[in-house]
């Protein structure tokens, strides 16, 4: 058989490969571990279907450690950020997360990321494999009465799915109830008497919780949750089949710096005030792509058949060649498989047909709106 | 009948000039779930190293490689509506083509089953 083209490939570094906090624990729960990131990371410990499928019924635990937490402070940081980011600060109301994108000179994205404002500055989470990039361009771009603080002495665990809060609740103790988050709200809580700050969110589309705590304190704490019945650990597997069903991007594959977030439909990353005042970087194609729409834009496809297309397979429509995948795979809660594509804007309405290539043989598709499986987010009772 | 394997983790049963390839229950278990085959068609020949048939798993899709030279006889339709039995069944029922040997001489490169144990053992 052919090397198994895992997810982690791309990712892969020479360097030496380093361990995360929760490196033994995931041995010890049969975690099958692969380098992601420049870590290891867990791929799967039961199998990717049957996690995917927990975290969709019941509730799954991540750990997502890898990612880059960052605390950014000092004087002028407001105006600073927002030099940086397409981020109205000016709305971003205490604890909660906000979903902003880290962009280059021309409009291109170098991460995605989430903005919290804490009490005496900003939490950002940015993704694993560009963290390193990520502090570099901040520090270069931030003035020198800006701090950034790499929290790389905390543990990231994702806590996902419809019985995460039941789960969660259990374990937790604060100045209000768990039941005070709602979907984008954060606080601060204690697990076992561990600090931990949690907010609802994830990557999954599930309602759930993100939840940052000491990197000593990481194996209590997963264990205590673990030892929820509704909870499993979850691979990295999953984890990427679970946001591709949500229809969530994916950096390093959905976007880079040759994507804009106009493009990707992340406007919702580029706040109002922004998109009329500009002032952040690549504002000038940023604005004109938002009046004048794209050539191309990110769409979801459904397969006919089972075979799967995986990022790189092109799309056509007769001789032409219209797009190209970014992200695809077999969607194990819709039992088919499931792509996301670049497509010209002329052939990206849902409904259109087209076809993929996939080893030489061309698979009937079809432009569906996404999610391809509804969010279900804890928006209130 | 004798059981060869590769080291790429293909098994082939031959008896006289007729073989029958899958992969092994290593290989299954590295690949994870298995959700499409995509199998060769009847009548068509291969060369030892060809890759005739692909395995896709939730992660990824990978190669088949034929063990030997030949013509492909049959494959295993079962599996298109039931590619898991590749994971559940990979070295009987799991099976993916029937090939007729061209050239029995290329057997001789390949590892018996305490051979390839060894060689699982060592990865």
């Amino acid at each position: 058989m052919g090397e198994v083209h895992s997810i982690n490939d791309e990712e892969a570094v020479e360097l030496e490969v380093l361990t995360l906090p929760l490196d033994a624990w995931h041995r010890a729960h049969g975690g099958r571990m692969v380098e992601f990131a420049g870590y290891w990371m867990p791929v799967q410990y039961a199998g990717i279907i049957a996690e995917h499928l927990w975290t969709r019924e019941s509730a799954g635990l991540f750990d997502v450690s890898h990612m880059g937490q960052l605390f950014i402070s000092g004087e002028g940081v407001e105006a600073a950020l927002e030099a940086v980011l397409p981020i109205d600060l000016g709305t971003l109301k205490p604890f909660g997360p906000r979903y902003s994108l880290l962009l280059d000179e021309s409009g291109g994205v170098l991460d995605d990321l989430m903005v919290t404002r804490w009490n005496s500055g900003f939490y950002l989470v940015v993704n694993g494999a560009t963290k390193w990039d990520d502090i570099g361009h901040l520090r270069e771009s931030l003035p020198d009465e800006v701090t950034i603080n790499h929290l790389d002495d905390s543990a990231l665990l994702a806590l996902q799915g419809p019985k995460a809060f039941a789960a969660l609740e259990r374990v937790v103790t604060g100045e209000y109830p768990l039941s005070a988050l709602t979907f984008m709200k954060g606080g601060q809580f204690k697990i076992d008497g561990v600090d931990a700050w949690i907010s609802r969110s994830g990557y999954t589309g599930e309602d759930g919780f993100e939840i940052a705590i000491p990197a000593v304190d990481a194996e209590r704490v997963a264990d205590l949750i673990c030892a929820q019945p509704e909870v499993k650990p979850i691979g990295l597997g999953a984890r990427d089949s679970l946001r591709l069903e949500a229809g969530l991007p994916l950096y390093g594959h959905d976007l880079s710096p040759e994507t804009s977030p106009v493009e990707a439909g992340l406007l919702f990353g580029i706040n109002k005030r922004r998109r009329s005042e500009g002032g952040f970087p690549g504002a000038e194609r940023i604005l004109r792509e938002i009046a004048e729409g794209t050539a191309r834009k990110w769409v979801g496809l459904v397969l006919e058949g089972r075979q799967a297309a995986r990022e790189g397979a092109t799309v056509h429509l007769g001789a032409e060649q219209v797009g190209v995948v970014t992200s695809g795979g077999f969607s194990p809660s819709r039992e088919q498989p499931i792509a996301m594509a670049y497509v010209a804007s002329a052939h990206a309405a849902p409904g259109t047909k087209l076809e993929i290539e996939v080893r030489g043989k061309r698979l009937a598709a079809e432009v569906v709106s996404t999610p391809f499986v509804p969010h279900r987010y804890f928006r209130g009772a | 009948m004798t059981r060869y394997f590769t080291q790429d983790h293909e098994w082939i049963d031959v008896d006289g000039t007729s073989g029958v390839v899958g992969i092994t229950d290593y290989a299954q278990s590295q690949l994870g779930d298995i959700t499409y085959v995509d199998l060769p068609a009847a009548g068509t020949t291969v060369k030892k190293g060809d890759a005739p048939c692909v395995v896709d798993s939730v992660k990824a899709a990978s190669d088949v490689y034929s063990p030997v030279s030949g013509t492909i006889t049959a494959a295993n339709d079962a599996l298109g509506d039931a590619p898991e039995t590749v994971n559940t069944d990979p070295e009987t029922g799991g099976w993916l083509f029937r090939i007729d040997l061209s050239d029995a001489s290329e057997l001789d490169g390949l590892m018996d089953q305490a051979a390839y144990d060894a060689y699982v053992a060592e990865l």
